[in-house]
């Protein structure tokens, strides 16, 4: 007996040649390679037993101790099979990805954040701008690697009548919250079964 | 009539005015207290709703708070508004458009900033795309705390601002 779920699988890993799929909590997740991106997607929207109709979400994941260091994750959703899929491509960072515009025209903006938040490049997008960030702003803020507070801040010049951007200068420093000791002198329970009886 | 007007007035004095007012059919008062009453009783705010505080700036508005009982209304347009309220997080991207929007209201104008985010960056201190606090933007005059602040408390900082103005008493800021 075969679930409906396990029909798409099959389909799936039959038809697009995908380096693996597999099922968590119901949801298939497939990943393939970048360069098979369009004929993939394509056939997931348009063959008669997966019918992934919406694109939901596009999402940039940042491992920076990867060979390839970007993830690029779709969330597909077929309304015919109640059913959701996770399409996962790796990428590095000088290389680019092509863009699903064609297949799903609402990736435009979702692309448009992945690569303000990245800079992942999309290869044939009609507007590759940034969508989120200030006007002029430089580096991807999602990379592991941007600092937290960013680079610029901004402020009123009461002498220039405008709003200017200086080197961010904070005027608190960093809190570490510590979430094992909110006050001191506690004991735990794993210390007091060691034997350690507190600090 | 300015017999609302004249501020901290206790009720033997406001017997002392309608006695006044009746026997004569007007009364004197001076020219300060004439443009506070004016000033306090039309604080028209203009409504820069960012975040989720703008849903306890709606609040204020609406029966339950009702502040228009205290003659203040919501504006649309920075050139028709007295005060603005900055609430919710003022991002950098934002942060000429509010300069831009203060620079239109018209003098004497008043700004309240509501919520931990417009007070000092708050959650987004040290967020790359928050600004630290909207006084870096436009000068504030009445802070109001809280995460959101209650409706109650935003009203309490537009008593505060009354008080603020009729402590001043100028005629020219």
């Amino acid at each position: 007996m075969s679930s409906p779920i396990d029909l798409v699988v099959q389909t799936i890993s039959e038809k697009i040649n995908p380096i693996d799929v597999k099922v968590i909590n119901n949801q298939i997740e497939i990943i393939i390679e970048s360069r098979q991106i369009i004929s993939s997607f394509q056939f997931l929207k348009d063959s008669s037993k997966c019918q992934f109709r919406q694109l939901t979400d596009i999402a940039g994941v940042d491992y920076p101790d990867r060979e390839n260091r970007f993830e690029v994750v779709y969330h597909l959703l077929s309304f015919k099979n109640n059913l959701r899929a996770r399409v996962k491509v790796y990428i590095d960072e000088g290389s680019a990805i092509d863009s699903l515009t064609s297949v799903f025209p609402c990736a435009n903006w979702f692309e448009r954040e992945a690569f303000d938040m990245y800079g992942i490049q999309f290869n044939d997008h009609p507007d590759l701008r940034r969508i989120l960030t200030d006007y002029g702003f430089e580096g991807y803020p999602l990379r592991k690697d941007f600092p937290l507070s960013g680079n610029v801040e901004v402020r009123y010049n009461e002498i220039e009548k405008k709003i200017v951007y200086e080197p961010v200068k904070l005027q608190q420093d960093y809190r570490h919250f510590d979430i094992q000791s909110p006050w001191e002198g506690t004991t735990y329970k794993e210390e007091e079964q060691d034997g350690n009886g507190g600090k | 009539m300015a017999i609302a007007a004249t501020p901290e007035i206790g009720s033997q004095e406001l017997e002392d005015l309608k006695q006044r007012y009746s026997d004569k059919g007007f009364i004197v008062t001076n020219v300060n207290n004439l443009i506070n009453w004016a000033r306090t009783g039309s604080l028209h705010w203009m409504t820069f709703g960012l975040a989720c505080c703008a849903v306890e700036m709606m609040h204020v508005g609406t029966p339950r708070y009702d502040v228009e009982r205290m003659g203040a209304a919501p504006r649309a347009s920075p050139r028709h508004a007295d005060v603005m309220i900055i609430a919710g997080t003022l991002t950098n991207k934002m942060a000429p458009a509010l300069r831009k929007a203060y620079d239109q209201m018209a003098e004497p104008r008043y700004v309240i900033s509501m919520g931990s985010c417009a007070n000092g960056g708050g959650y987004y201190h040290y967020s790359y795309s928050v600004v630290r606090g909207s006084d870096r933007i436009v000068p504030i005059d009445i802070y109001v705390p809280g995460c959101p602040p209650t409706a109650e408390a935003l009203m309490y900082g537009i008593l505060q601002l009354q008080k603020k103005i009729r402590r001043e008493g100028n005629i020219v800021r």
